[in-house]
């Protein structure tokens, strides 16, 4: 569908250089959720905006259903934006608004209607039509800008952090949606935020990104259960870091030797080399707090109570921190005080060898 | 957050007495002048007695009815030439990247603001009357390209201004959606630009009626606008009629004024009527 092969944007020159995006390569496929996820200034907003033909990258190649739509400008590529901050034309109404893409393709005027009438009904704003756009609530103005931007079928709809103005409730409701429209509509979604959390109810895949790269590809199951570098690890979720010794590698599984002297099967990334440090990457879900003699040993610093679960903050021999996570039961007592010694462990297959 | 006492203006010593002081100085001449275009007598300063005969004296005076006709003819086609150039000028200074001279360009384009307006009067009376004599052409389109050009900055400015507070996002929004440049231009920056453009255009329209200095150097024999032609009657008899037209001129540019802010208030969406 969309093929980005090295694509590289450098703003300015000389010492003022920025590269926005360095070397990109991905592959979106049709009918896809696909998420661009990274802290600010990592780069999503320009690569979605090189896609929309508002950027023009420095070096690479972007085809689009075989075609190379680098040259083309904006108004000629079959993909259409939601913008951040909708960027509705403020002297048309929802209906004109929405029937403007059609309108600027010369469609006939019967078509423009009939489709304005069916993309009125999918955002659910068919009594609200002919209202300004001013008139309408945040969320509206959403469904509008959304509606806009389906209404002339692209191939890919571009989506630029569109929740971020909402409230948390809202937001939660047009996460659904937008995954309800994206189903319903059969066109590829490439979606941009910095919230993880919406990345991973959302996504068919996602390329997380940091300082113009991509760090990893992948199902939101698979970024999260085994990220790829210690910046993935860190950026989706909570992670503990474990430094720790490689034994030996077999394809993607690796034995390594714990600080505490145990060894204990990982994950890694295939085609790794079979010695040295790494560091290992364990979700606080992942790991369970037992009696000394485990895995790890360590002394109880603090527990935190956090309704749906508890955090058990563990300070490892070694002299580093660990952090487990359990699930709260109804009418469970406390089996542990603070200042206790306590052992973590994990089972093998959990832990993540990281990239260095 | 309560608003501290100490920086509110109208409470620091001697302000009422200053402020009463401008307001005098700037009125009441003109209050003056209203109120003697409708006295009865001959004299511009002993009242005698209400009367609109300067007015139909004014009307009636074909001078002023000729000079009237030339002064709108120019200040429609100045205005109209000043606001699409500004328009343009507006555009390229604030839609395309910093390019390098920008500030050079944008000096230029303000530079009748800064130079005397005695010195573009001498310079444009030697330029014309080479042309003059090179085409022979006595019309009135020397008149109208001055005044063009020296409207040009008044008009330019809040055409800038408001192409400055546009969402940039809305023309890429345009651009987005299969709008070509002249179509995004014409379907979502014009019609959003408009009360700028009107307000230039009005601004062009006013300083252009309002012009002596440039006109009086340009113009040909017999090409008395209303200010010159002002001019020259008070270097004879002064009489109330230039009150007269004066108060006309005056309720044109105070009329023009109320027209444009209550075309850009009823032009701006509504807000907050729902939601």
């Amino acid at each position: 569908m969309i093929e980005i092969q090295n694509l590289t944007k450098t703003f300015g020159t000389g010492a003022e250089a920025f590269t926005a995006l360095s070397e990109v390569s991905v592959t979106i496929r049709q009918n896809e959720f696909f998420t661009l996820l990274g802290p600010s200034g990592c780069g999503k907003t320009t690569l979605l905006r090189t896609i929309a033909g508002f950027v023009d990258p420095t070096s690479g190649t972007m085809t689009l259903d075989g075609a190379d739509v680098l040259a083309s400008p904006p108004y000629v590529r079959p993909v259409n934006t939601v913008f951040q901050n909708y960027a509705l034309f403020p002297h048309m109404t929802v209906a004109e608004n929405i029937g403007f893409g059609l309108e600027m393709q010369d469609r006939p005027k019967a078509e423009i209607k009939q489709t304005v009438g069916e993309m009125l009904e999918l955002v659910q704003m068919t009594p609200l039509a002919n209202r300004a756009t001013s008139e309408i609530s945040g969320g509206q103005q959403q469904r509008v800008a959304l509606a806009r931007a389906l209404a002339p079928r692209p191939k890919v709809l571009l989506l630029d952090e569109p929740l971020s103005a909402l409230d948390f409730k809202l937001r939660k409701e047009m996460q659904i949606e937008l995954k309800r429209l994206q189903s319903e509509t059969g066109i590829t979604f490439v979606f941009v935020t910095h919230d993880q959390e919406e990345a991973l109810t959302m996504s068919d895949r996602i390329a997380v990104m940091n300082e113009g790269q991509i760090l990893q590809i992948g199902g939101p199951k698979e970024i999260y259960d085994h990220p790829a570098e210690r910046f993935v690890a860190d950026f989706i979720g909570e992670t503990n870091f474990l430094e720790a010794e490689l034994v030996s590698v077999d394809g993607e599984v690796a034995e390594t030797r714990l600080p505490s002297g145990k060894t204990i099967s990982t994950r890694a990334a295939s085609g790794r080399a079979g010695a040295g440090k790494v560091t290992v990457a364990v979700r606080p879900e992942h790991a369970l707090l037992e009696p000394p003699g485990a895995l790890i040993d360590g002394k109880l610093e603090n527990i935190v109570y956090f309704g749906t679960d508890t955090h058990y903050h563990v300070m490892l021999d070694g002299g580093a921190r660990f952090v487990v996570r359990r699930q709260n039961q109804p009418d469970a007592v406390e089996a542990y005080t603070i200042g206790d010694a306590v052992g973590v462990s994990f089972n093998p297959g959990v832990g993540q060898v990281l990239r260095d | 957050m309560a608003r501290s006492r100490s920086f509110d203006v109208r409470r620091q010593a001697g302000f009422p007495a200053v402020a009463i002081t401008c307001f005098i100085l700037l009125y009441l001449p003109i209050i003056l002048l209203v109120v003697y275009s409708f006295n009865a007598g001959k004299s511009i300063a002993i009242w005698e007695g209400f009367s609109l005969q300067w007015y139909v004296s004014a009307w009636e005076n074909e001078k002023v009815q000729d000079a009237t006709i030339r002064s709108l003819i120019i200040a429609t086609c100045a205005s109209v030439i000043a606001t699409s150039a500004a328009v343009m000028a507006a555009l390229a200074t604030t839609r395309s990247p910093k390019f390098k001279g920008y500030s050079v360009v944008f000096a230029m384009i303000n530079q009748p603001l800064m130079i005397p307006e005695i010195v573009t009067a001498v310079a444009l009376l030697i330029f014309f009357a080479m042309i003059k004599v090179a085409t022979g052409y006595t019309g009135l389109w020397y008149l109208i390209l001055a005044h063009s050009a020296f409207c040009i900055p008044f008009a330019y400015m809040p055409i800038r201004a408001r192409l400055q507070g546009m969402d940039l996002n809305l023309e890429q929004a345009g651009a987005d959606l299969y709008g070509t440049p002249w179509r995004v231009f014409r379907r979502i920056t014009l019609p959003q630009l408009w009360p700028g453009v009107l307000a230039g255009a009005m601004l062009a329209f006013v300083i252009s009626l309002d012009d002596v200095v440039i006109t009086e150097f340009v113009k040909s024999a017999g090409q008395d606008t209303l200010p010159t032609y002002m001019l020259g009657q008070l270097r004879r008899v002064i009489t109330p009629e230039v009150n007269a037209i004066s108060t006309v001129l005056l309720a044109i540019s105070v009329a023009l004024v109320i027209a444009f802010y209550l075309l850009t208030k009823s032009g701006k969406p509504k807000q907050g009527d729902v939601q």
